[in-house]
């Protein structure tokens, strides 16, 4: 008799359960337009230049060792990492009242975040403050703080699927409702899985209600750089919400815009009133990280502060950034426009005005199903797909695919 | 107004503290002997020459890209770290019932483990299971366990401080007053802090009560190799209590027996009854470790595959490993004798038969703050020293700064010194 006999069987992670079929299929012209990693348009993951660059100059840098990084993380790094975020000329900054913490990746930075709100925030080990996500978000959100401790993790309305676009109303009016001192999950920019991000007069709306209401400001940037091509406009919300002086988390992520995906480098920049209230947090941080992974990995850190520390490199980045921002701006172009010279029935041009990675097409379930199984091209149930998939060889496979799908398929 | 405003201070990690002080102290002569690193005989930190070689090799190989690892890991780490504690001629794994989560460290390999255990374990999510680490232990393992949701963790007797030696009555008697199904965290060699670990026959005595209390053995590993210097003999425990059918977890460390301390390079060994049960553990495993950190760091994984699955890569690295073991034994036998041949009081026998990177002097704390204080020689607050701190350059003035402590300050009942 095994100890664990009664442990059941977990379901996949559905994302990854899509890249697994997709791999088992023999079909010739299958595409993959699941899991979110920029593909070139060879349909290949890309190391980009810069980093490759980079990691030989840490090889044969024989002043550097393996010696335990500080809990906190590299120091450089965090502090770079959150001038990316916040601008070069951040107030809050010079005011020495932003700190961070080096952590796993986008997922490691929640889930620390969250880990030290679930202690200290709205009272001692208050498990029972709301906490919101939109509706949809990215499948991971709800878990994460769920495991955090929280128990009340709800949705707030986000995508209207009629309109094919945000629902602001909808979400004002969670933002008026919902109980003080909430937090607020929000999508620093190209919202997973919807691209669809608030306008700057949105985000402003969104942020007085907030100021109002004392609800915490929680962004989660997974793609600075990535969606629009530009660091800066990419992190307009986060810089606005600080310039209105709200204490906040941002988890950053540098999976995509570096390409670093499995290096797992991730900041989770924290904005203080002040310096001292700064200190304490940091230090309850530390207790936090400790249990968890001790301190964090050194490669991908040290990859990506010698980068944005170095001017040549800084630049080289973020032309590297770029290339990819633009090859997904192009593929959303070239989709739009074939299916729109197919006919295709329907509105397209939600594949344009949606940002960053990815692009909720509005397929239903059954479209879904039909792309799978009858075409060969794997989404998600969502219909989610990831614009880095489609390639100039796979373009007119895809606009095909999806007009047949939606004319035979209700 | 902040809402951080109540937040309290917490203390800072006593041995990152003691390693701060160290740095901000100005003696000429001063010693760290606080944090647990190796050291060469010049003190400084080394990156094991088949460490470097292979990180070579990685960065020339266009093959690779950094695309995100499985959320278990890198699949040829994970096989080939459970194959370096179980055995090539492990039976478990030819029964395919050894799985592995490859974790952030020891530290992450103890945290998965754990959550894993709190959710799964004597019941569906039953934190009262009694979690047990030894008196003393490292600093660290009370509260990956709290944190993961157990509510009783508790000291099992292990150090036996008049006799500088194992408390074996004390250990198997509270193996045998636990409750059923408690979870004991054993350390499979090079205990931390005291350097002293059970003899063979002292661990079948334990495996037996355990077996016949229903007792779940968690090794935490993270001295295989730097302890003796053979790999094998080092991880003796763990494969006798795999042959005596436990189904239990280790969580490896790499980060001492390859340096790659800040890669973060564990491993969770799962070894269960067979595969099905091992299947449904290791779906568990995936979605804790998705809200934990998603997917493991590639960089420290790939160093250690390749080297474990390159012949001559692993004979170079367990000759690396065995340069680091062998400087420390060289300390251990230089320290004993030079206090020896001070006549410092007491006896020394200890720092010999320790094993692995630290020793428990039996300094108590207010020789331990002598020693800081007043010799600038820097050691846990417990008497715990890092061999490795220890050169051919400071040895002299370590022994005598040992003796000298010894000597005025026995029992250091009062501040003043004048006062013995």
């Amino acid at each position: 008799m095994s100890v664990f006999c009664e442990v059941p069987q977990a379901a996949p992670v559905a994302v990854f359960k899509l890249s697994q079929d997709f791999n088992n299929d023999q079909f010739p012209n299958k595409v993959n337009l699941g899991v979110g990693a920029y593909r070139t348009d060879e349909g290949k993951p890309w190391v980009l230049p810069v980093v490759k660059k980079v990691e030989k100059i840490i090889v044969h840098d024989d002043r550097l060792n393996h010696e335990y990084l500080p809990i906190l993380g590299l120091p450089e790094f965090r502090s770079s990492a959150s001038k990316i975020a916040l601008g070069d000329d951040s107030s809050a900054i010079q005011e020495n009242r932003v700190g961070a913490v080096q952590c796993l990746g986008g997922t490691g930075a929640l889930k620390m975040g969250a880990e030290f709100l679930r202690r200290f925030y709205n009272g001692n080990n208050n498990t029972k403050t709301p906490v919101y996500v939109s509706a949809p978000t990215w499948e991971n959100h709800n878990a994460v703080f769920a495991n955090a401790g929280f128990e009340d993790v709800r949705p707030y309305k986000y995508w209207d699927a009629e309109n094919r676009g945000l629902d602001l109303a909808g979400f004002l009016g969670d933002l008026e409702t919902c109980p003080e001192h909430s937090i607020f999950v929000l999508h620093a920019c190209a919202h997973n899985p919807t691209g669809t991000d608030p306008t700057h007069e949105q985000w402003k709306m969104i942020a007085e209600i907030m100021m109002r209401r004392k609800l915490f400001v929680f962004f989660d940037s997974a793609y600075q750089g990535f969606a629009s091509g530009s660091l800066d406009k990419d992190a307009w919300a986060i810089r606005y919400f600080v310039s209105m002086g709200f204490e906040m988390f941002c988890a950053q992520s540098f999976s995509k815009n570096f390409g670093l995906y499995n290096e797992r480098v991730g900041n989770l920049t924290i904005v203080a009133r002040n310096a001292d209230n700064l200190k304490r947090v940091l230090s309850q941080m530390e207790k936090i990280v400790r249990t968890t992974w001790s301190n964090p990995p050194s490669q991908g850190a040290r990859i990506v502060a010698i980068t944005l520390n170095t001017p040549e490199l800084f630049a080289e980045w973020k032309d590297n950034v770029k290339t990819m921002a633009d090859r997904v701006l192009l593929m959303r172009a070239q989709l739009k426009a074939k299916l729109q010279a197919l006919g295709t029935p329907g509105t397209w041009d939600h594949i344009t005005e949606q940002i960053g990675m990815f692009s909720f097409t509005g397929l239903n379930p059954k479209q879904v199903e039909y792309m799978v199984k009858e075409k060969h091209i794997y989404l998600m149930a969502s219909g989610r797909i990831n614009m880095c998939g489609v390639t100039t060889r796979n373009i007119n496979y895809i606009a095909e695919s999806i007009h047949e799908t939606v004319t035979r398929v209700q | 107004m902040s809402i951080f405003s109540e937040v309290p201070a917490a203390p800072p990690v006593a041995v990152f503290k003691l390693s701060a002080d160290f740095r901000e102290d100005d003696h000429p002569q001063k010693v760290n002997l606080g944090v647990g690193a190796y050291r060469t005989d010049d003190c400084l930190p080394w990156v094991l020459p088949v460490v470097k070689k292979v990180e070579r090799l990685i960065v020339e190989d266009d093959s690779l890209n950094h695309e995100y690892l499985p959320i278990l890991g890198l699949p040829e780490f994970r096989s080939a770290s459970s194959k370096v504690a179980l055995g090539d001629d492990s039976a478990a794994i030819k029964e395919n019932r050894v799985g592995g989560v490859q974790a952030l460290g020891g530290t992450g390999a103890l945290r998965i483990g754990a959550e894993f255990l709190r959710r799964w374990y004597n019941g569906v999510n039953n934190t009262a299971t009694p979690v047990y680490v030894s008196a003393p232990t490292w600093e660290n393992h009370n509260s990956v366990f709290a944190d993961a949701g157990f509510k009783d963790i508790r000291p099992y007797h292990y150090w036996d401080a008049a006799n500088r030696g194992l408390d074996l009555a004390g250990l198997l008697d509270d193996l045998e007053k636990a409750p059923e199904h408690s979870i004991f965290v054993l350390h499979a060699c090079a205990h931390n802090p005291t350097g002293t670990d059970p003899t063979q026959e002292e661990w079948k005595k334990i495996a037996e009560i355990m077996k016949r209390r229903n007792l779940f053995v968690f090794f935490d590993s993270a001295y295989q190799g730097f302890a003796s210097g053979s790999l094998d003999k080092d991880a003796w425990a763990i494969r006798y209590f795999v042959s005596q059918g436990f189904e239990l977890f280790v969580a490896q460390s790499f980060s001492k027996n390859f340096g790659l301390y800040n890669e973060r390079v564990g491993n969770l060994t799962v070894v269960a009854q067979d595969s099905d049960n091992l299947t449904r553990i290791l779906s568990q495993m995936e979605k804790i470790v998705r809200t934990t950190w998603s997917n493991p760091p590639s960089q420290g994984a790939r160093i250690v595959s390749k080297t474990l699955n390159c012949p001559e890569l692993f004979a170079e690295w367990k000759g690396n490993v065995k340069t680091m073991a062998d400087r420390v034994l060289l300390m251990r036998d230089q320290l004993k004798s030079k206090l020896q041949a001070l006549g410092t009081p007491g006896t020394w026998d200890h720092i010999t038969q320790q094993i692995g990177m630290f020793s428990f002097t039996g300094l108590n704390p207010k020789q331990v703050e002598y020693m800081i204080k007043e010799k600038h020689v820097y050691l846990m607050a417990s008497g715990r020293i890092n061999m490795c701190g220890l050169t051919s350059k400071n040895i002299d003035y370590v022994a005598q700064s040992i003796h000298e402590t010894v000597t005025k300050c026995p029992y250091c009942v009062t501040e003043s010194l004048s006062v013995l």
